[in-house]
């Protein structure tokens, strides 16, 4: 996945797209880390001030979430999941093979609603089915 | 001539995408129409082509079996060995009560004109004539319970709000489907988007209420996209808007994002997430429904409760509860996953049972082992061993073999399970997603992972089980909400239930 590099002046420009929205913190850390893939250490003050929130506040909520991150992500994304329906058809062995073959692209997810196609994976966005480390390496590509 | 072939994201995980494009390039002059899926999930992606006796079905198809599937003449119905005859006539379908999901899979989510043809719009017309007192005796009436899992009469929650003085309610739509196993939720906003949107504009007018929020999980990216696109094509229509119909009632409505915190499915966690801080859970009171969104009174329902509505309006409160048993009336849409043969949505009146659902429905396991162990209620529900299939899958009767219906997913594992290691996994997920509110579950869980691994490692086995269960008991009784609060159910009815696991010997099977 392409992200624009980070720049105050063009988080500034997402920030002004939630101006009226009411409680528009996480939406705004949100909308910072889909256009730039992460949320930039100088993110928390810039939202904190925008919204007139505390920097406690914006870096309450920074930390709260497991999708927000704050260093900058790998090209590729891939999710497994490790919730319970797929444990039940081998997920954890799943999520060890496609950590050995791909480390730090590599997250766990608590479940895609696809539990009786699973193990599920989701891959740059994509959802993979009854998948297997060769699935995942094709829709990786 | 029309052919579907599903955009559920179900059906594109296993290839559905590849199908159509495979199915457009193919076969000239063909309309494709991305349905939601039926929910026969093991025969996803299935492919229905109209023709002049009804729709005959193909699954599971692959692009790869597009030749050989237009050499068998599949556009008139033709003979493959992909053929499941026509789709109104597949038993596992056929013998379902579908209500709440009547039109899934049979509509294309985007048509306002098929959806009208197909029932639609006909609840929210007759609220619109109704008085506010009306409508929400109507709901009582049904004996609608929350789908969501906790089961509280939709009816009861709506008459607060509507009693509440305040110049501002809202209407919040929990779609934080989180618990592994459900996925309904995401199957009926994939596959008939305006169900849920109605749902909503009904619950607004009986209440009084303006603006509607759907809080709907990061995880679901495809649901994002289409209940998105749903809401366009409502507010285009005139539905959604200062003028709902051309009524004098004003809704409107907006998606909120989630953002990977299983605790946000609790509805106060949920409230927090929409005001945009902490998914930190309230203490009650105040009800939501008093105080609830940016402290107005707020209507908080699961998907299915509110996309159950709709057929509750346009039929009568007393064709909704002739169905189901006891005080659990109407339909449940139990969602069959894991270790499973014929996995998928089965909608049926409640009081049916778990061997109907794992073994009738189901089919057994994918692997062919028999069911060693099922877990309902997705991971704050009980695990149950083969002895208890007879029980009757409805809130009370579950709630008496000592676990919970809670949004109706159900998980089979086969003879590989080991119960030790999923009671195990209960806590090390209660200690990730804890909210850290209340002690008991912030750090009771981390010291169930720690519990556990003695156990499985043999160390004081007796005295740590019996640790266990009294750490079982303070979490249950010290936590504010249902994540610190029922994550001793999986860990203490796997316990129970599956004792041979809790030896501390490694060779015990």
């Amino acid at each position: 996945m392409k992200y624009s590099p980070w720049s105050k002046d063009a988080a500034l420009v997402v920030l002004a797209t939630l101006r009226e929205e009411k409680g528009p913190v996480l939406m705004a850390l949100q909308a910072i880390q889909n256009e730039f893939g992460y949320v930039h250490g100088e993110a928390v003050g810039l939202v904190a001030n925008f919204f007139n929130k505390s920097r406690a506040d914006v870096h309450g909520v920074l930390t709260f979430y497991h999708d927000l991150r704050t260093t900058p992500a790998t090209d590729n994304q891939i999710s497994i999941c490790v919730a319970e329906a797929c444990q039940a058809v081998g997920s954890r062995q799943l999520e060890k093979d496609v950590k050995t073959k791909f480390g730090a692209e590599v997250h766990d997810g608590y479940c895609f609603g696809n539990c009786a196609l699973g193990p599920c994976a989701m891959v740059n966005g994509a959802i993979v089915g009854r998948a297997t480390l060769d699935k995942i390496a094709k829709a990786r590509t | 001539m029309k052919i579907y072939v599903p955009g559920d994201s179900a059906a594109i995980s296993v290839g559905a995408d590849e199908v159509a494009a495979a199915i457009a390039s193919k076969v000239s002059g063909a309309t494709i129409i991305r349905n939601g899926s039926r929910g026969a999930l093991w025969l996803e992606p299935m492919v229905e082509v109209e023709t002049a006796k009804g729709r005959v079905a193909y699954g599971p198809v692959t692009a790869e079996d597009i030749d050989s599937l237009i050499a068998a003449d599949f556009l008139v119905g033709g003979a493959h060995p992909l053929c499941q005859g026509l789709t109104e006539e597949i038993e596992w379908l056929a013998s379902q009560d579908r209500v709440t999901f009547k039109r899934v899979g049979v509509i294309d989510p985007f048509s306002l004109a098929e959806y009208e043809a197909h029932g639609g719009l006909v609840g929210l017309r007759r609220a619109i004539s109704l008085t506010s007192s009306a409508i929400i005796d109507e709901v009582t009436e049904s004996g609608l319970r929350g789908r969501g899992g906790a089961g509280f009469p939709a009816g009861i929650k709506w008459k607060t709000v509507a009693g509440a003085a305040s110049d501002q309610k809202y209407i919040c739509c929990n779609a934080d489907e989180g618990d592994s196993g459900t996925f309904a939720d995401r199957m009926l906003i994939e596959g008939d988007p305006f169900t849920l949107i109605e749902g909503m504009t009904i619950a607004a007018i009986a209440v009084g209420a303006t603006q509607g929020y759907v809080y709907l999980r990061s995880e679901y990216p495809y649901a994002i996209k289409t209940l998105q696109k749903a809401i366009d094509i409502a507010h285009a229509f005139g539905w959604l808007g200062s003028s709902v119909l051309g009524s004098a009632f004003a809704f409107d409505l907006k998606i909120r994002v989630g953002a990977g915190s299983y605790v946000c499915g609790e509805e106060t966690a949920m409230l927090e997430s929409i005001e945009g801080k902490r998914g930190v859970v309230r203490a009650k009171p105040p009800l939501p429904a008093i105080e609830g969104l940016f402290g107005k009174p707020t209507v908080i329902n699961n998907v299915l409760t509110l996309s159950s509505v709709p057929a509750v309006m346009a039929d009568g409160a007393a064709a909704y509860k002739a169905r189901g048993v006891g005080r659990s009336l109407g339909t449940q849409v139990f969602q069959l996953a894991g270790n499973i043969k014929r996995g998928g949505i089965v909608e049926k009146a409640f009081g049916v049972s778990i061997d109907e659902m794992v073994n009738g429905y189901g089919g057994g396991t994918l692997s062919g082992t028999p069911i060693r162990a099922v877990q309902i209620g997705g991971p704050l529900g009980a695990y149950f061993a083969a002895a208890q299939f007879e029980t009757s899958l409805d809130y009370e009767s579950m709630l008496a073999a000592g676990g919970m219906l809670g949004h109706g997913g159900i998980v089979l594992f086969d003879e590989s399970v080991d119960l030790a290691q999923q009671a195990r996994f209960a806590m090390s997920f209660c200690a990730v997603e804890s909210c850290g509110k209340c002690t008991p579950c912030r750090i009771g869980s981390t010291r169930g992972v720690e519990t556990i691994d003695l156990i499985i490692k043999g160390v004081s086995v007796d005295e740590n089980k019996k640790l266990l269960l009294d750490l079982c008991e303070v979490m249950t009784d010290g936590s504010l909400c249902a994540m610190g609060g029922l994550t001793p159910m999986p860990v203490k009815s796997a316990m129970i239930n599956f004792p041979e696991d809790f030896t501390g010997e490694v060779s015990r099977r």
